[in-house]
């Protein structure tokens, strides 16, 4: 019902896309105001999420705003059970904007039906991270001059990262070729391979991930390959260092690759990966910031 | 009795009520409970394993004096997509309404994601029917694809 509301990535236009990174240009320029004074921010994290939290409170508070919240929800009333819908109509009768995460798919959307401020979505479950997705679209613009014809691999599981869908989901109005190389157990699922065939994205699968893979990628977006995915533990024990970048693999790859990775990160991109250029992924994390001020100005209509 | 009257006591005629023709043998009883029937007091007729050239085998029901509401026609198109419902009035058939999924379902089916909001909330479900011949929906809340046949009613 709010038409403001940041829930979901695939609600966002191509052109909605653009504009927003381009705002979020603007804040990289000049990441400290005032547009915010006098606004409050509900900050309502029901799951932990330190990294989103911390990124969305310091966007806020750079802005001028005051942040208002919990980072846990042992911490609110959720835990005397009390609905969600009742602690988002508690929350927007003291702030202007409200950022949440939550462990059940679907929580954002249910709130910003019920919420008469804009809501944003930090993270519902496996469902969407929309911030995310904004600060890898913002890494790869920002780092190859265009988000048009680029040559994407995705590294790892494919299967339960919701990070790859939505960028997947993402960049379709932008003409990618996608490269998908996971393990069997974690290949990409078969609902996202209609997605790319229903809107002619040409991609390729492999479970080998080597040099000659990666060799004409423009951007690498690592993701951790986790134990508890695995029903066989043998199986996991088998592909756990395949997926793993180092920087001698990195030796015949284009000049303009970056390696992109939402963090955190545990084995899969070896520690002498991090001097390398071509290494982006704590520059990714550091453009969360200009991407959720970009965001939040725009749930709350302030032009910039 | 000749073969005409036999045929014809098997399906005798309704003054007022609704006949749901076409539905497929196996869906038969679960529409008979989704219309919850065995409460009804209205005089029923159930045919079952009647033969029928599209489906080969399909069931029939006769409800005298019951119409129904585009809501429970929505129901039904869960059950059993292609459905046929006569109004009868008066002996005579007054519309011929073919079940068809409406594009959207509003709080008849319960999403199949435990994880979904919909089942942690005391809130309606809402479902986006993405491809009807295949029969698959989309949750406007967890956006998580799923079957129908392999979801539950509410």
């Amino acid at each position: 019902m709010k038409s403001r509301s940041l829930v979901s990535i695939n609600d966002l236009s191509r052109e909605k896309i653009l504009s927003l990174l381009e705002t979020a240009g603007k804040f990289e320029e000049n990441p400290n105001s005032k547009i915010l004074d006098g606004r409050v921010v509900g900050s309502l994290f029901f799951e932990p999420s330190t990294r989103t939290r911390l990124s969305f409170e310091t966007a806020a508070n750079r802005l001028g705003a005051r942040v208002i919240g919990f980072s846990d929800a042992a911490t609110s009333s959720a835990s005397k059970g009390e609905t969600l819908k009742d602690t988002i109509m508690m929350v927007s009768s003291y702030a202007d904007v409200i950022v949440m995460r939550h462990r059940l798919e679907g929580a954002a959307r249910y709130a910003s039906e019920v919420s008469p401020v804009p809501v944003i979505n930090a993270g519902d479950g496996a469902n969407q991270h929309p911030s995310q997705t904004m600060l890898d679209l913002y890494s790869i613009k920002k780092t190859q001059g265009t988000l048009e014809g680029l040559n994407i691999h995705l590294v790892g599981d494919l299967k339960y990262g919701r990070t790859v869908h939505s960028l997947l989901h993402a960049m379709r109005h932008f003409n990618p070729t996608f490269h998908f190389i996971a393990p069997e157990e974690l290949h990409m699922p078969e609902e996202y391979r209609i997605f790319c065939r229903e809107n002619n994205i040409p991609f390729t699968e492999t479970t080998e991930f080597n040099e000659d893979v990666i060799a004409d990628a423009d951007i690498i977006y690592m993701t951790r390959v986790q134990r508890e995915r695995f029903s066989d533990l043998m199986e996991y024990e088998k592909v756990k260092n395949c997926y793993r970048l180092t920087n001698t693999m990195l030796e015949g790859t284009k000049e303009n690759l970056r390696i992109l990775h939402p963090l955190p990160r545990v084995n899969e991109i070896a520690h002498d990966v991090d001097e390398n250029p071509k290494a982006y992924y704590f520059q990714q994390a550091q453009n969360g910031l200009y991407v959720r001020e970009a965001l939040i100005c725009d749930v709350l209509d302030i032009k910039i | 009795m000749d073969k005409k009257n036999k045929h014809a006591l098997q399906v005798s005629a309704l003054c007022n009520g609704t006949v749901i023709d076409h539905i497929p043998a196996d869906k038969l009883f679960a529409v008979v409970s989704l219309l919850d029937i065995p409460s009804m007091n209205n005089n029923v007729t159930i045919g079952y394993n009647l033969e029928s050239k599209k489906l080969g085998k399909k069931g029939l029901i006769k409800i005298a004096d019951r119409f129904f509401t585009d809501d429970d026609v929505s129901k039904i198109s869960v059950v059993a997509p292609n459905v046929v419902l006569n109004t009868i009035r008066n002996y005579n058939v007054v519309e011929k309404r073919e079940v068809r999924m409406p594009d959207e379902l509003h709080n008849i089916i319960k999403c199949n994601n435990l994880n979904c909001i919909t089942n942690n909330e005391p809130m309606a479900t809402h479902f986006y029917v993405s491809n009807r011949k295949e029969g698959t929906l989309k949750c406007r809340y967890c956006e998580k694809e799923q079957n129908i046949n392999d979801v539950e009613l509410l």
